[in-house]
């Protein structure tokens, strides 16, 4: 996926641990990481240090950075910045091709042509060192 | 059984504190069942909102020498996981009489915050929030996912789910103390401003200040007690995830799994309940417990709701103090789902009492449809 560097970052900066770190740092450099499990073949995300099915170790595996929008809202009213700033916005959960889902914001159309179902494709916002945080825009041809 | 029941003064109630809330409930529970403080040997509360709320602060402060302990902090739903503990703690001897307390001054401590953005503030992120907080959901949205959801897989229209918060409403106008008691119409909901699409702002509860106290205790000793004891006939708890973006299936939630066991449990039917206290943060919400539950089929909840049931002199009577969508929401409304089924079941209902009213189903709702609590109460 792209990478968007030299924003200025004002959103909660995810803060990693050991288990996390390795997904954010894959981000600011592109790649858009899920979990599998070696053993029972579990895929999943967040990251986490075992398998939530199985209990295994599981292992990274990197995903297309395309998906679809399996639900969404517009956020028309919130009462923080930065966010209250850039109302309305999509607020969205993603099902990526691999299976997993994920949230995000989906961005680079008009809030009102977001819909369940539309094709999206990753891209990466560099908000700090090693840490990549991964947004979504319509999808080109796939 | 259940023995006594307080509520704390709401909706607005800038003269106490959380805690004071939990103390005022508690002397109102006990001036209910007729029971000295002393007796209180158990003790369960859901802290972790207000200075000072956390169980053994609480415990100590209201000056209870407990034998049993919980501190289950699930959300708004923590209380119905209470009444299951509470009430197997009795019957296995680990103490006699429990108090469930809950207090908090949202309100009037934060506005009205709750729903967009204020309890989340912070730059850095640690814990698998940090995969969520960067997209600036609120909690209206986290629901407002589900409701989208709902919509696309079902066909269930906004019209359909302001039914919800119009029947509410109509008992919101029997509570003297209701936040809002003036009649709304299907077309006053879908007309007011979208929150988080597709939840519009009376598709969303209220917030309050507001507390209660529920005490609990053998069946042996609530013979000599004031009130008519209503029984834990079955309860059971469970969740599917707690970060919303970990739901998984977005349109059905741990009640799927959990109502039917408090229903084996009780040896009750859905179609022996007469009224049912869900937990009503959103419209969308009670239409989930209401399939979850068995009520009706999986992504027929719309139609159901749409035909009227859980109106006023429907056959099963929602929310019959008001609810949260119109009356009273201070952040965790749980116990206040037990305190009307009790009032129900006693026949204290006043305009609001449902005829014959013998079995009731208390859900709570903790997180965003997260972790789910189910309490069958009914007349001893």
């Amino acid at each position: 996926m792209d990478v968007v560097r030299g924003t200025a970052w004002n959103r909660p900066l995810p803060e990693p641990d050991p288990v996390f770190a390795p997904f954010w740092e894959a981000a600011s450099s592109g790649r858009l990481l899920y979990q599998e499990c070696p053993a029972c073949g579990n895929r999943q995300f967040y990251p986490r240090a075992l398998c939530t099915a199985c209990g295994a170790d599981p292992e990274w595996a990197e995903a297309a950075g395309r998906g679809t929008v399996h639900t969404f809202t517009i956020v028309r009213q919130y009462g923080a910045p930065p966010f209250k700033d850039e109302l309305p916005y999509v607020v969205a959960v993603i099902e990526l091709d691999e299976g997993v889902k994920m949230m995000g914001n989906v961005t680079g159309c008009g809030v009102d042509a977001v819909y369940v179902g539309m094709p999206v494709e990753a891209y990466s916002v560099e908000a700090a060192e090693r840490v990549g945080v991964p947004f979504w825009r319509p999808a080109g041809d796939r | 059984v259940i023995v006594g029941i307080g509520l704390s003064d709401y909706p607005k109630a800038p003269h106490l504190t959380a805690v004071q809330h939990h103390a005022q409930a508690l002397q109102r529970a006990l001036a209910d069942a007729g029971i000295p403080k002393s007796a209180i040997d158990g003790y369960c509360t859901a802290g972790g909102m207000a200075a000072g709320d956390d169980p053994v602060t609480m415990a100590e402060y209201l000056g209870i020498r407990h034998r049993y302990i919980d501190g289950t902090m699930v959300g708004g739903s923590s209380f119905e996981f209470h009444v299951q503990h509470a009430a197997e703690a009795i019957r296995t001897g680990l103490c006699d009489t429990v108090l469930l307390s809950y207090g908090s001054d949202y309100l009037s401590r934060m506005g009205r915050s709750l729903g967009t953005g204020g309890m989340f503030r912070s730059t850095r992120v640690a814990g698998p929030m940090q995969f969520e907080a960067p997209y600036g959901n609120s909690l209206v949205g986290s629901y407002a996912l589900v409701a989208r959801r709902h919509m696309h897989e079902f066909g269930t229209t906004s019209e359909q789910l302001a039914e919800i918060a119009v029947g509410v409403r109509e008992y919101a106008g029997l509570n003297p103390h209701a936040l809002y008691r003036d009649p709304i119409t299907v077309a006053d909901v879908v007309a007011s401003r979208l929150v988080a699409d597709p939840l519009h702002k009376l598709d969303c509860c209220v917030i309050s200040d507001g507390g209660g106290a529920v005490i609990l205790t053998t069946a042996e000793r609530a013979r000599d007690l004031r009130q008519p004891a209503i029984a834990v006939l079955g309860a059971a708890g469970g969740m599917t995830h707690w970060n919303i973006g970990q739901m998984g299936d977005y349109t059905t939630s741990a009640a799927a799994a959990c109502a039917p066991e408090a229903f084996a449990r009780a040896g009750l039917l859905p179609s022996d309940v007469d009224t049912i206290q869900f937990y009503d943060s959103f419209t969308i919400t009670v239409l989930v417990l209401l399939e979850d539950a068995g009520f009706c089929k999986k992504g027929e909840g719309g139609a159901f709701v749409a035909e009227g049931h859980l109106r006023r002199g429907g056959r099963l009577p929602l929310n019959t103090d008001g609810g949260g969508l119109s009356s009273c929401h201070p952040g965790m409304r749980g116990i206040f789902l037990l305190i009307e089924s009790v009032r129900q079941l006693r026949g204290q209902a006043g305009a609001a009492q449902v005829p014959d009213c013998e079995v009731a189903l208390a859900i709570g709702s903790g997180g965003w449809l997260s972790c789910i609590g189910a309490v069958l109460l009914g007349r001893s």
